[in-house]
């Protein structure tokens, strides 16, 4: 433990910080391959990951990386892998393998600005439904939203526990904002610290017929890694308890429901938001990631001029507290959810498909630049004018 | 993404399982083989089973006990063969087969990691992956099935078909150059090269006990008869695997550069390159973690 992160105060960068984290959470396994703006990650990892005794590859391209991170945790190591859109795109069908194997990955995405090479030194909320439904098929993520340094700290950890706890591959949706940015980041006593760790079996290795991989008894049935002397296997075709290929409609039945329900049936309890003066608000800004510090910001400025405005932030996009927004259109006093995002419109669908009282408007910003509270705030006079 | 048309194949084979009794000269294979499988989804004379036999001897005769070892396949015919053997089988994405294999021998070196796939699933679509692996000298067992077309897809041209060859893809004859696997395994920079085919046991055998031994990226090319391939270019099956048997010629010392798999000459097959000196990428990894003082 010495060689990590000594407790403490330090001002370090959003992509360092990221790193470290992934650290303390146990990942000792990094592969990646070169993209703007993550790439803060993967030096940092060259240099660190030997010195905690883990393993550091560069791949030759992100289907590479995310295959190599996926290979790791099947033998049971603790893995991870950062990129940006481009490389989040080439990794899909390998996320849905690891769905599919039920390996624990975490995948950071530093999001730039997209469609396509767009502005790889600029900032971008494109990827949040890329994140969500990029692989073919049916299958459910958990995903974090850091907005500063010190969140891309600690939700690198969550991201950690939590693919580890249902075997899912995880995603910390960072930005080129939180990324680069240089903030005061806490790293707190260990002994403070939560580290989950994928359950074992609990049958013996010498009884391995006996045991299944894919045991639907358990909503996340315990793990045996390579070389753990079960003897097992794994294949993304739809398979059985065995693991075996079984292509019938009850296999395919017991399987997919299962995948989905490790996170549906936890919704309530992952799911994470921040609320600021939901109690009386006419209009409801909903922001995340880096935008949400503008956002919050065009806020404090609105209710100083008398302008009846709060803030619905969610910390972990996916699975998203629909119930949540179902709760807040039910007030009276609320009559507009105000979507604000670096994009044409991702968020702004999932909240206009659980509303049905207030009006839902999307404000979306030029891919690439972080709106300005100034913005926020002009567009929230307009509406509150109304 | 190769498509499996298996469904209903599966499902009979479920419908009509029953214990399926190996002939006693297979004893000593039977705890490797996950019998309760059987039969597979091969086409009758299809090489893969045999290719299944000699590499379930293989781990036998290693020495390394069958919870060291670790096959990880792509997609295709040969894929399920990660399926077949009773030792720890990942079957995962077309062509990806060597990154996750890489992932597993870094993340527990102490294994025994073999890669079993096709050639369109390692040298296509995984080509790349294969190069960098062979670059970096990565101590992986690469078994490249070489049948000479997507045989589970239907029959269509792969990097590895003849020139000339018919396919559905290449109706009028391949107008493609094919790989030759042994060369570009060299020029990558590759341990250990050789090639065999299923019929070829003992060599095969041998070869497959030396990839383990050797620390290092072993590729193996296995020449396979495909019942596909045969009957795309008008072929019994049986004038196949007689052309396999016999028009193969053994020469350790040929030069690479004439391995090329033509028609019109016969087959070179032979353990082609043994570099022993060179380290692999793996054990330099945990040098360097070695050096700089992790745990």
């Amino acid at each position: 433990m010495t060689k990590l992160l000594k407790p403490g105060v330090y001002f370090m960068e959003g992509n360092i910080a990221c790193a470290e984290a992934a650290l303390i959470a146990g990942c000792r396994f990094y592969v990646g391959y070169p993209i703007t703006p993550s790439s803060e990650i993967m030096h940092h990892m060259a240099r660190r990951m030997p010195e905690v005794g883990g393993v550091f590859i560069q791949m030759e391209d992100e289907i590479g990386s995310i295959m190599a991170a996926l290979g790791a945790s099947a033998a049971g190591v603790k893995s991870m892998t950062a990129t940006s859109g481009p490389g989040l795109s080439l990794m899909q069908e390998s996320i849905g393998l690891a769905a599919m194997l039920e390996l624990p990955v975490v995948i950071v995405d530093v999001q730039r600005a997209g469609p396509s090479t767009g502005i790889p030194t600029l900032m971008g909320q494109g990827d949040v439904m890329q994140c969500r439904w990029g692989s073919h098929g049916d299958y459910e993520v958990v995903a974090y939203l850091p907005s500063n340094p010190q969140e891309f700290f600690d939700m690198t950890i969550e991201a950690f526990n939590i693919a580890e706890q249902l075997r899912i591959p995880a995603f910390v949706l960072a930005d080129k904002v939180v990324g680069q940015m240089y903030g005061k980041v806490r790293v707190p006593d260990y002994s403070e610290v939560k580290i989950t760790e994928r359950t074992k079996p609990d049958i013996p290795p010498d009884k391995f017929r006996e045991f299944l991989p894919y045991d639907s008894k358990y909503l996340v049935p315990p793990f045996a890694a390579a070389g753990d002397g079960y003897r097992i296997h794994m294949t993304g075709l739809m398979h059985d308890e065995r693991g075996y290929p079984n292509l019938t409609k009850e296999a395919s039945w017991k399987l997919v429901t299962r995948l989905v329900r490790k996170v549906r049936e936890n919704a309530k309890k992952i799911a994470k938001w921040d609320e600021i003066n939901v109690d009386d608000s006419k209009i409801i800004v909903i922001a995340y990631g880096s935008v949400s510090g503008s956002a919050k910001k065009a806020i404090k400025i609105a209710r100083e001029k008398g302008i009846k405005v709060g803030l619905f932030r969610p910390r972990i996009v996916w699975p998203f507290p629909t119930w949540r927004i179902e709760e807040l259109d039910s007030k009276n006093y609320i009559d507009t959810f105000v979507v604000v995002e670096v994009n044409m419109g991702q968020i702004y669908h999932i909240v206009k498909g659980y509303v049905k009282n207030a009006k839902v408007i999307h404000i979306s910003h030029a891919p690439g630049y972080l709106p300005e509270p100034e913005y926020i705030l002009s567009q929230i006079e307009k509406i509150y004018k109304r | 993404m190769e498509t499996s048309n298996t469904k209903t194949f599966e499902e009979e084979s479920v419908a009509t399982y029953k214990k399926i009794e190996l002939p006693p000269i297979y004893k000593d294979i039977e705890p490797l083989l996950r019998i309760e499988r059987f039969p597979t989804i091969w086409c009758p004379a299809c090489g893969l089973g045999l290719l299944l036999k000699t590499f379930a001897k293989a781990i036998v005769k290693s020495k390394i006990p069958p919870e060291k070892h670790v096959v990880v396949s792509g997609i295709g015919c040969t894929g399920r063969i990660a399926g077949y053997i009773r030792v720890d089988g990942y079957h995962v994405t077309h062509g990806r087969a060597i990154p996750f294999a890489t992932g597993i021998k870094l993340a527990k070196p102490e294994l025994e990691v073999s890669v079993i796939s096709g050639d369109g699933d390692i040298v296509s679509i995984g080509g790349n992956h294969f190069i960098h692996a062979a670059r970096r000298n990565i101590d992986l067992n690469v078994i490249v099935i070489n049948n000479f077309i997507y045989g589970m897809t239907g029959g269509q041209l792969g990097s590895t078909t003849p020139k000339g060859a018919k396919t559905m893809t290449s109706p009028y004859g391949n107008l493609e150059e094919p790989f030759n696997l042994p060369l570009l395994a060299h020029a990558c920079g590759a341990s250990f090269i050789a090639r065999w085919t299923v019929f070829h046991d003992t060599q095969l055998l041998d070869a497959i006990l030396r990839a383990f031994e050797i620390k290092g990226f072993s590729v193996i090319e296995v020449l396979s008869p495909c019942a596909i391939f045969a009957e795309r270019n008008n072929m019994k099956m049986l004038e196949l695997i007689k052309i396999l048997r016999t028009k193969t010629k053994v020469d350790h010392n040929a030069p690479l550069e004439e391995l090329t798999i033509s028609p019109d000459k016969p087959i070179i097959l032979g353990n082609f390159v043994e570099r022993r000196e060179k380290p692999s990428f793996d054990k330099l990894v945990f040098d360097i973690i070695k050096r700089v003082g992790g745990e």
